[in-house]
């Protein structure tokens, strides 16, 4: 089994972008947590999310109608 | 004998137990700060404001709940259509029947150069599109128009201005304090650029909530008015662009929004339709039933399928002000007298300035309460046919 331990990063421009893309995600069954901002990302004082990067994919078409922008890092 | 309440325009009571549950669980069990700080609490709150949008842009037929701003009524949400959209310069077109959060920030800014048309409405408070169109100009930048006067009830034309102004590529803006909730609402149907609406009459939430929807093409060009922290780019001292922060600076109203998203909720599950045909029923007794009283008068087009519920009446001879305090006092039935802070319609109704009272009976009052209301007027107008 591939056990990947690096993770993929969700930012958003607002938290309401944040929560709006949870809703999106979950609601497909992806499995994801909500988690503060790392602080050598972004100094910023709100929350992004956490995913697993073999559903890279699946996220970045779920998402493309739904935010305007968001920023993919992996970790 | 209980409280029989008529006054829904004004804001409507009782609440859903839903609202109210929803504002309870909110301060039992979530509390935090929505989009603030990352810990569970405020994330859940966060989650009761985005649960809120995504109700309020199913209701209104917008595809991204983004684009829902929280402001804290109607009036903000129209401040910031009106004094952040327009310039010395601008020539604009609203209506006769006109709230003053329209009226006065139009007024306002007619001193500082900007030209407002003013349509003139029927004495029944209609509005005939064809006039809209004849007074668009060259330096016409939008139309701010009521969806639903909040002294005579009446529906105005929405598609058909909005297909006018969607023609003209100027900013279509509605007032929808008195409609959302209770009259069905498309904004691409109806073609609405800015949507204004507030939260604490016909949908259920609390006093403190409401907001707008602002169409992709004219965000960018409305000013916010105000600026401040948005829990978002806190390393930038310049305010963001982009929806929803860009018009709510400042904590939003947490607590109210999740029970106005509560609200909102009751009203899918119940359809708008079933919503408004319910109510099209109370108000048809109501305008039947003050017609045939003796010495009453009832104002504007007087059919309920081309109206909200609010309906305006006079007694001849009796002010407004002394009408209501009797049904209050003597028969506990509330109601609002005078100008419901909308002169213009007044003036068109021919009802300037002494006013009129107005009954509104909401989605909780049942025949019941309207027979009692109008055996109440009856009794009242025979006392005054007497003396
Ligand atoms: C037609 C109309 N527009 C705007 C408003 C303003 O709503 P709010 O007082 O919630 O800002 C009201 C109600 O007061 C209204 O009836």
């Amino acid at each position: 089994m591939n056990v990947s331990k690096s993770y993929m990063i969700l930012l958003f421009d607002s938290t309401s972008a944040t929560l709006l893309a949870e809703k999106v995600l979950k609601k497909e069954g992806i499995p994801i947590k909500i988690i503060p901002v790392p602080r050598h990302i972004s100094s910023d004082c709100g929350v992004c999310i956490r995913v697993s990067p073999q559903d890279r994919e699946k996220i970045e078409e779920l998402l493309a109608d739904v935010v305007d922008r968001a920023e993919i890092c992996v970790l | 004998m209980s409280v029989i309440y008529m006054d829904n325009a004004a804001t409507s009571w009782p609440k859903p137990a839903e609202t109210m549950a929803a504002i309870n669980h909110y301060n039992d069990m979530i509390g935090g700060s929505p989009g603030r700080s990352g810990h569970r609490l405020s994330v859940d709150a966060g989650r009761c404001v985005i649960d809120a949008r995504e109700a309020l842009a199913e209701l209104f037929g917008i595809s991204n709940p983004l684009r829902i701003v929280f402001t804290g009524n109607a009036t903000e949400a129209l401040n910031i259509a009106i004094f952040g959209f327009l310039a010395a310069g601008d020539h604009v077109i609203t209506s006769g029947m006109e709230h003053n959060s329209v009226m006065r920030p139009l007024r306002a800014l007619e001193q500082q150069g900007v030209d407002v048309t003013v349509i003139p409405c029927s004495p029944r408070g209609e509005i005939d599109p064809g006039d809209v169109e004849k007074a668009i100009g060259a330096a016409t930048r939008a139309i701010y128009l009521t969806h639903a006067s909040n002294v005579t009830g009446t529906i105005m034309p929405i598609a058909d201005v909005g297909a006018i102004a969607r023609e003209k590529g100027i900013m279509f803006c509605v007032d929808a304090a008195q409609s959302a909730g209770a009259v069905p609402l498309d904004v691409e149907d109806m073609k609405i650029d800015f949507l204004a609406f507030t939260g604490h009459k016909s949908l259920f939430g609390p006093q403190g909530t409401g907001g707008f929807y602002v169409a992709d093409g004219f965000a960018k060009n409305i000013r916010p008015i105000m600026m401040g922290g948005t829990g978002s780019r806190s390393e930038s001292e310049e305010h963001p662009d982009f929806l929803p922060d860009k018009f709510e600076p400042g904590t939003v109203n947490g607590i109210g929004i999740a029970g106005l998203g509560a609200g909102v909720r009751f009203i899918l599950d119940r359809g708008v339709d079933h919503i408004r045909n319910h109510e099209m029923g109370l108000t048809d007794m109501l305008i039947l039933g003050l017609g045939e009283i003796p010495g009453v008068v009832v104002h504007g087009g007087r059919d309920a399928r081309r109206q909200t519920t609010a309906v305006s009446f006079s007694i001849e001879t009796v002010s407004p002000a002394a009408i209501a305090l009797i049904l209050d006092e003597e028969y506990q039935i509330m109601s609002r007298p005078g100008l419901q802070c909308a002169p213009a319609a007044h003036r068109t109704i021919g009802t300037f300035p002494v006013g009129t009272v107005r009954l509104s009976p909401g989605y909780f009052t049942s025949e019941d309460d309207i027979g009692r209301a109008l055996s109440a007027i009856a009794a009242i107008a025979g006392r005054i046919v007497r003396l």
